[in-house]
């Protein structure tokens, strides 16, 4: 009879124990991994998620990495081959190495199988997220965050009469969110270094971040508005004469005006959490930053509610913004491919997207941005509405980290610490970029 | 009972293990950059044809003109800091070797920069050294007021900054190599320099100086090691900036090899950036013989 009890006990427990086991591959199977950077959106993300577990069983797990090291995280991931991310919330500029070393998977088909049209999207977030080569219709991610750079403003500070009466006093128009760079200068030198209820403050925060992606990020908004382009628009890959031009050179020249006249001091490596920091501390009067924290400071117990404003970028020959924002893809090298599509499918729903939109995320869904009543949804939607009609973006191509690093050195040894003309920190630049271009086998040597 | 292993089989035995590691971590990644060196390889596009490019890439660094920037970025930062390394360290090992009141706690809170983490003293430094806040500009401008001043963005102080941090921390490791040195001088040279009425300055140049004189090289050696490779510290304190003032060959290499993926080209630095320190490193160990056979 022991022997009995012994065997039964053990028969119980192995079948226990078998069945956890299944369990818990189950599970396993039945869970997926995103991967994004760790900001507010995400956090919004991870709550709008709760809907798609609740509706089909798949447990979320998410993989979130700071903004300085998301982009050298998450490319070394793809490069690796890893299956760390089964959908990846990846940068606009990746899209194209990701698309031609195979990193995301191709959803065309499963777009058309389930009709879910490109269409229905912001035109500007299509080409900025999804598409590679640029002007085809190879989608390879579904747009997920809208995003471009913008500015917010001390409302409280622009609204003070005895302001008001000296910047009218000095430069003969009322002190009112910028409408051109130019007065945008202005308004920074009037603030610069000024008491205001017996603080030191300071014009403006601008990007001027060295490592990463930074610099690039704000510099390309002065040169877009004065006219630069990257490359001939009848040659591709002609730069000669358009990242060097005189357009480029009174753009570049202009944001080191900007750096000079109009920054806090120490504001020598500045992005995102930095220019956030100022602002929100009180140090300056206009802050640069994605719209994507922008619902973060409209609810900043400092400087939230009426103290602040939002506009877009200003304008210099033309109006253009730089794009931020990211689509979502489904990563090649993971097993649960399908389930990841699943997530997708559920994700491009317009009832999900204005939940999204709800949340703080900022959905691209046509269903969403042109329902009556959005513009006034938020105290930032005009912005965002405005400002996604003028993006403009940096290269997309598989070298585009060998690019951007070129384009952070030149700019900053320019802008920051001092060196040489903006003409010879571009024609350095055209130099780099023609050198990568040429290893590529895009320019002929 | 069979007969047991050979006294050959057992020094295999134990040091076949050691030798293993060594050639998988250390000798076929240095063969295999070697390779690569010569190649227009590039690991973030496994897929693509790899072609010899011969000597291409070494040409390519050695006439980056950026590339001689960060060299005399390193240098300055290698000659300054190890210089005041050396001043500091050596003052206070001779202090430290002094008996006096509360000597161990001295001794312990000297050592306290060197057990931190370089990346964990880049950050707190770039903190002092804040502007508006920083306890560093505050100190400064209480003892003189220069007014306002940013020592990570300005392209003069900026490379000064790495050295003071770098000073600030590694001083101690000095002083206790020196302090070693002053510690094996047999105390009877001094004993024998006293009967003969030798002065105190007499007594530290032909006794304590060429008795430590071994250890100074010894100390040399290892930071000189040490602050070529130099990446954490730095890549927190400035990131290589303003602009590319305070990019080190480290940073630079970091750069070239995992941001922008040019593996043959980082290749061909990396086994420059060898030679160079192994070059330096023979030339110092050579003297460091001279200087013991004297």
């Amino acid at each position: 009879m022991k022997w009995l009890n012994t065997r039964s006990t053990f028969a119980a427990a192995m079948l226990a124990a078998l069945g956890l086991a299944s369990g818990a591959a189950q599970a396993q199977n039945k869970q997926l991994t995103l991967c994004w950077a760790a900001w507010d959106p995400a956090n919004a993300l991870v709550e709008l998620s709760k809907d798609f577990t609740a509706q089909t069983g798949v447990q979320m797990k998410y993989e979130f990495v700071p903004w300085p090291n998301f982009a050298q995280r998450m490319l070394n991931e793809l490069n690796s081959k890893g299956k760390l991310c089964d959908l990846l919330i990846g940068d606009s500029q990746w899209i194209g190495s990701a698309a031609a070393e195979g990193h995301y998977i191709k959803l065309n088909e499963f777009f058309d199988k389930n009709s879910i049209k490109m269409s229905d999207f912001m035109p500007a977030t299509v080409e900025g997220y999804s598409t590679w080569p640029k002007g085809t219709q190879n989608y390879w991610a579904l747009p997920a965050m809208g995003d471009a750079v913008a500015f917010t403003y001390r409302k409280d500070w622009f609204a003070r009469p005895d302001l008001q009466a000296e910047f009218k006093a000095k430069y003969n128009r009322e002190l009112a969110p910028p409408k051109t760079w130019d007065e945008l200068k202005q308004i920074g030198q009037f603030f610069q270094n000024r008491t205001l209820d017996g603080k030191k403050v300071y014009g403006a925060a601008i990007y001027t971040e060295r490592g990463s992606e930074g610099i690039t990020m704000g510099v390309t908004n002065t040169m877009y508005a004065y006219g630069m382009e990257y490359q001939n628009p009848k040659k591709p890959y002609d730069m000669k004469g358009f990242i060097n031009g005189p357009e480029a050179v009174a753009g570049l020249k202009f944001y080191k005006e900007l750096f000079d006249c109009c920054t806090p001091p120490g504001h020598s490596n500045a992005y995102m959490t930095e220019d956030l920091d100022s602002y929100k501390s009180g140090q300056v009067a206009m802050q640069m930053n994605f719209i994507a924290f922008f619902p973060g400071i409209a609810k900043d117990p400092n400087v939230g509610g009426e103290k602040t404003g939002f506009f877009t970028m200003p304008k210099g020959k033309i109006a253009a913004a730089q794009l931020g924002g990211q689509g979502i893809s489904v990563v090649k090298y993971s097993d649960k491919k399908d389930l990841a599509l699943e997530y997708i499918k559920w994700f491009a729903q317009p009832s999900v997207q204005q939940k999204w939109w709800d949340a703080g995320g900022f959905s691209c869904h046509n269903a969403v941005l042109s329902k009556p009543g959005f513009e006034k949804s938020t105290s930032y939607a005009p912005v965002f509405l405005d400002s996604m009609k003028i993006v403009k973006d940096f290269w997309q191509e598989p070298s585009y980290a060998q690019l951007l690093l070129a384009m952070q050195k030149r700019t900053h040894d320019y802008v920051v610490a001092g060196k040489g003309t903006p003409q010879e920190a571009l024609d350095g630049l055209l130099k780099d970029w023609t050198e990568v271009f040429k290893e590529d086998g895009k320019i002929k040597p | 009972m069979g007969q047991g292993l050979s006294d050959r089989a057992l020094a295999w035995l134990f040091v076949g293990p050691t030798i293993l590691l060594l050639l998988a971590f250390n000798i076929f990644p240095l063969i295999w950059t070697l390779w690569l060196s010569f190649t227009n390889f590039r690991a973030n596009r496994p897929g693509a044809d790899v072609l010899w490019v011969g000597l291409g890439n070494y040409s390519r660094v050695l006439n980056d003109e950026a590339i001689w920037e960060n060299m005399r970025a390193t240098a300055h930062f290698l000659s300054c800091s190890i210089t005041l390394q050396l001043l500091l360290g050596f003052g206070l090992a001779l202090m430290l070797n002094r008996r006096f009141r509360s000597h161990s706690f001295w001794s312990t809170a000297i050592l306290l920069p060197m057990m931190l983490a370089p990346a964990v003293v880049g950050t707190f430094w770039k903190y002092f050294f804040e502007p508006q806040y920083g306890i560093f500009n505050y100190i400064v401008n209480f003892f003189g007021s220069p007014g306002t001043f940013t020592m990570l963005g300005d392209t003069k102080l900026s490379p000064w900054a790495i050295v003071l941090v770098d000073t600030w921390m590694w001083t101690p490791y000095v002083m206790l190599l020196l302090l070693a040195g002053l510690r094996s001088i047999p105390p009877y040279l001094y004993e024998a320099a006293e009967i003969d009425r030798a002065s105190e300055w007499t007594k530290f140049w032909r006794i304590t100086l060429p008795m430590v004189m071994p250890f100074i090289i010894l100390a040399v050696l290892f930071r000189l090691i040490e602050n070529f490779k130099m990446f954490d510290l730095v890549d927190q304190l400035t990131n290589g900036g303003p602009g590319s003032v305070t990019e080190l060959a480290s940073i630079k290499l970091k750069r070239e090899a995992f941001e922008k993926w040019r593996t043959g080209y980082s290749s061909a630095l990396a086994i420059i950036l060898f030679v160079a320190i192994y070059g330096l490193s023979l030339v110092t160990v050579r003297f460091l013989d001279r200087v013991k056979q004297r």
